[in-house]
């Protein structure tokens, strides 16, 4: 067991715990944050996609002890607070097209359809069908369409906001 | 022509015998129940299918009909109000469209309705299954009553409070309003409202489909935000104190039982590990080595770590070629053919995995003689009686939590997690919180059984004169039965499964909505209901015999050289039907002019008291097949559907929508490419990229239509989309391709992916997360 620390939602935290210990579970189980679900421990499913230093990673395929001092870890709960808002646009759009049904991938969902818009945006140029094809987020409820028409009302929002 | 309720709709509340009560407590509680049976749905003689005339939907309702004694609606003392729905919430939309009929009949903004799930209540018996899309269904009735009874007991409250006369006082939008243009908050009249004694009241008229302003409206869900939040609670966010992350190592072949850990000290002494212990196979718990440690991911380290001697599994001799052989030769004879031209086949329909994206999943706390069980439960009046059998206890012993599920897709009619949770917490005596690994939800968990099913269509002078269908399964378990323990224990008795239940959920779902002549359609179940882990997956019976029938509907219309739409048209035999297959055909354009490897496919489905039709059109080029995304099977592509829809009265439309949406992409799955492989005894898909369900690279534009309303009575939903989709995919594959297809899903053949090990149980989480990130 060792110590490690690095910033939550905004918050610094210092845990005790196995180097080994992925960072899903030192996030839902030792820190109590449950936003970013279990789907498959295996970095498939995307069902615990979050950011770090504001890149989308699979929290279940990091290793705590691979986290560095600085790094900066946002769920979902901590989305609305990059944009300093209740909701991010993203979550919005998630709303307006009434997107979940079970609801359990949408955190997921979600923190990968900033992550793909602000890449897009990064690099001048809208996302097109392929961009959607390349999504590999599980939702076994079938929401893929409304994620789709979601990101794309999502992606235009994040724009006018600037 | 097929029932559709229609008499037991708003027009029928006079027949069925209701009751209602306003319940004594400190604020307004408004009940409606039943007193009996309504029988008008079994007085009909069976003539051409006994499901025209009584099925699924209606067997459902009927079983929940003598004990719906009591529902209630109960104000908060905030002034909204409260309904526990003896219901599963597992993504279908039921709370949403259960706010939406309370609020519409007592006059408020839906946002005013909190509906929660009710805790086991044994006395609801039958009434708190949830399964065969029968929800709105069966609760549409007595929630508008017992609505229409909090709504009068407000106004009379208004009325007095106000010193004006009841006909001058109103409730609408979540306001009383006074003729004289005074408004007041439901708030003020929570003490009000109550009464100090329960009265039996005289049921109430409850507003006609024309004085609806909320039932048949587009309704985001009620909990659309919590979602986008990431506050919606599943079973392992819930905070029960001391409850420790519990997972189990699972056996190599299916149904194996652990014998001994020859580790046990070493892992033991792993980071974060509190507990080992074996955990017995019963008939209700799966078993294995249970271990318990601060987090999941120490668990996961120890199992890994574990060396367990296993005992033998239920199939350990069995692969994907001896079942199918078992099926094949199982099969019921057919008739001897007419004199007359026939199109015949066989059809294969691999096993393939219920799995919901949360996988199995409770939070158990077995303490000084009592359960305290939390799960997603679609049937916990059975479990509860269960539990307390097995346990030795009263049933006021043991306690049974529903939570919402990530899921179900037929899964959580079990309570496998619940079971293997309080077997644990019993061994263990403290409180535990159980999950399934993905890997041991794909080999462990239950799944659609393997089948086969056998069409022939006979035709001559340009009529069809006969169907027959035989189809042969491996046993799909029915041990919860209508979801209460009575029920359940008839389906374990011997033979009761394969010839008692099953056959009548067979009998009361299949059908042949077409004017082809004498129909028959027969089961025959191979094993017994636990020799492979299955359950009543999305639709049940009906994405394979759909598909084998639709199959064939397109193979005899070429072979009468018919246009396979217009052949339908012909002979289907019933409007609604018609109606919807004219709306797909329009509005998708059947029969343009399409590019040569690609192809429009349609297929019809009536369920649920529903109809529905799918026109789907489907790219098979080589360009399209080949394309490369990494760890993906990906296949011809459906490039479109329209899906068309009436499920006679439609509650939310953008409800339905998204089910249908969520069954399209499971039909297409089915056909194309969601499969389990069986190899000696174990499945060997242990990840999402192994079992290729429909992913964002296979996803179609999609348009669904949902049509006005054909009724006052909503039929089911949840799992409608399914069939026809899976059938229109195989018909719009064959017309691309030319190829007779008559094995599904089409990519079974290829293993595309290299099996995980099967021990340890559970694979190794990677480490590669921040390479990786985007």
């Amino acid at each position: 067991m060792s110590l490690f620390s690095f910033v939550l939602n905004g918050k610094r935290v210092t845990v005790d715990c196995d180097a080994d210990l992925r960072m899903l579970w030192v996030v839902r189980d030792l820190l109590g944050v449950h936003g970013p679900k279990y789907g498959c421990g295996l970095g498939v499913c995307q069902a615990c996609t979050s950011h770090v230093n504001g890149k989308a990673v699979n929290l279940c395929a990091i290793r705590v002890a691979d986290m560095k001092y600085a790094d900066e870890v946002v769920t979902i709960e901590g989305l609305p607070a990059t944009v300093g808002a209740d909701l991010h646009p993203m979550q919005a759009a998630w709303l307006a097209y009434d997107v979940g049904q079970c609801g359990y991938c949408q955190p997921g969902q979600i923190m990968t359809a900033v992550a793909l818009v602000k890449n897009a945006q990064a690099a001048k140029r809208d996302l097109t069908d392929a961009d959607y094809d390349q999504i590999r987020n599980v939702c076994r409820c079938g929401t893929y369409t409304r994620v789709r028409e979601a990101i794309a009302a999502g992606a235009q929002a994040m724009k006018t906001d600037g | 022509m097929p029932n559709d309720g229609n008499n037991r709709g708003s027009g029928g509340i006079t027949r069925r015998q209701f009751v209602g009560y306003l319940i004594a407590g400190p604020t307004l509680i408004a009940a409606c129940g039943e007193l009996s049976t309504d029988q008008s749905s079994s007085e009909a003689v069976p003539t051409v299918q006994p499901v025209d005339l009584f099925d699924l939907t209606d067997l459902l309702t009927a079983a929940a009909a003598p004990t719906a004694n009591l529902i209630w609606i109960e104000m908060n003392p905030d002034g909204t109000f409260g309904f526990a729905l003896p219901r599963a919430e597992v993504g279908q939309g039921i709370t949403t469209a259960t706010a939406m009929v309370i609020a519409d009949e007592m006059g408020l903004r839906v946002d005013q309705v909190k509906v929660r799930l009710a805790d086991a209540r044994p006395e609801l018996i039958w009434n708190q299954n949830t399964g065969g899309s029968n929800s709105m269904h069966s609760m549409f009735t007595p929630l508008r009553i017992a609505a229409a009874i909090a709504r009068g007991r407000l106004l009379e409250a208004a009325a007095e409070l106000l010193g004006s006369p009841l006909s001058d006082v109103d409730l609408v939008g979540g306001l009383i309003r006074t003729v004289n243009g005074v408004t007041m908050a439901l708030a003020d009249l929570v003490g009000l409202a109550a009464v100090g004694q329960t009265v039996q009241i005289p049921v109430p008229e409850v507003k006609s489909p024309s004085q609806w302003s909320i039932i048949g409206k587009p309704q985001p869900r009620v909990d659309a935000q919590a979602i986008v939040t990431g506050t919606k609670q599943f079973a392992m966010d819930l905070d029960v104190p001391g409850a420790m992350p519990t997972m189990l190592c699972r056996a190599p072949t299916i149904n194996g039982s652990a014998h001994a850990v020859r580790n046990l000290s070493t892992v033991l002494a792993y980071p974060g590990v509190t507990d080992i212990a074996i955990i017995p196979r019963t008939d209700n718990v799966p078993g294995g080595v249970a271990v318990c440690a601060r987090t999941f991911g120490d668990c996961i380290t120890a199992i890994r770590a574990l060396d367990v001697q296993w005992n033998a599994g239920s199939v350990d001799d069995k692969s994907d070629e001896d079942v199918l052989a078992a099926l094949k030769f199982a099969e019921l004879p057919m008739l001897p053919p007419l004199l007359a031209d026939h199109v015949e086949d066989q059809f294969t329909f691999h096993f393939r995995p219920g799995d919901p994206l949360e996988t199995n999943a409770a939070v158990a706390n077995v303490r000084n003689g009592k359960i305290e069980v939390w799960a997603c439960l679609k049937t916990p009046v059975w479990i509860q009686e269960q539990l307390a059998l097995n346990y030795g206890l009263p049933l006021t012993s043991v306690t049974v939590h529903c939570v919402e599920g990530g899921g179900s897709f037929g899964r959580h009619l079990f309570g496998d997690a619940a079971f293997e949770a309080v077997a644990v917490s019993h061994k263990l005596g403290k409180p535990v919180k159980l999950m399934w690994h993905r890997t041991d939800n794909f080999r462990q968990g239950r799944v659609h059984p393997m089948a086969t099913s056998r069409v022939r269509i006979t035709y001559g002078g340009g009529l069809v004169l006969a169907y027959d269908q035989r189809h042969t399964s491996v046993a799909t378990d029915f041990t919860n039965g209508v979801g209460e323990l009575l029920t359940s224990m008839a389906a374990t008795l011997p033979m009761f499964n394969s010839l008692g239940y099953s056959e009548l959920v067979f009998t009361l779902t299949a059908n042949v909505p077409y004017n082809f002549g004498p129909a028959t359609q027969l089961l025959r179940e191979i094993y017994s209901y636990n020799h492979f882990n299955t359950s009543s997956v999305r639709n049940i019976y009906s994405p394979d015999v759909c598909t084998a029938r639709e199959v064939m509907v397109d193979r005899a219309a070429r072979a009468m050289g018919q246009d396979e739409v217009k052949f339908r048209r012909k002979f289907i035999r019933d409007q609604r039907l018609r109606a919807v297959l004219d709306v797909a055909a329009q509005q998708g354009n059947w029969g343009r002019p399409m590019a040569p490897g690609t192809a429009q496919g349609m297929a019809v489905h009536m369920e649920y008291k529903g109809r529905a039709a799918c026109l789907v059109e489907i790219d098979c080029t080589q360009a399209t097949v080949t394309r490369d995304v990494p760890e993906a099977y990906t296949g011809p592509r459906v490039t479109k559907v329209v899906y068309v829809v009436d499920v006679g009265l439609p509650i939310n439309p953008m409800g339905l929508e998204a089910q249908m949406m969520g069954g399209i992409m499971d039909g297409i799955a089915q056909a194309l490419s969601y499969s389990l492989h069986l190899e000696k005894g174990h499945f060997l898909e242990g990840s999402w990229d192994h079992a290729f369900y429909t992913r964002q690279w296979n996803v179609p534009e999609v348009k669904v239509i949902v049509m006005p309303p054909t009724s006052n009575d909503p039929g089911g939903a949840g799992e409608f989309g399914v069939a026809a989709t899976m059938a229109a995919v195989a018909n719009a594959y064959a017309r691309a391709t030319g190829v007779a297809v008559n094995s599904f899903p089409l990519n079974h053949g290829t293993l595309g992916f290299v099996p995980l090990p099967t021990i340890p149980s559970i694979p190794e989480s990677p480490t590669n997360g921040l390479a990786k990130a985007y």
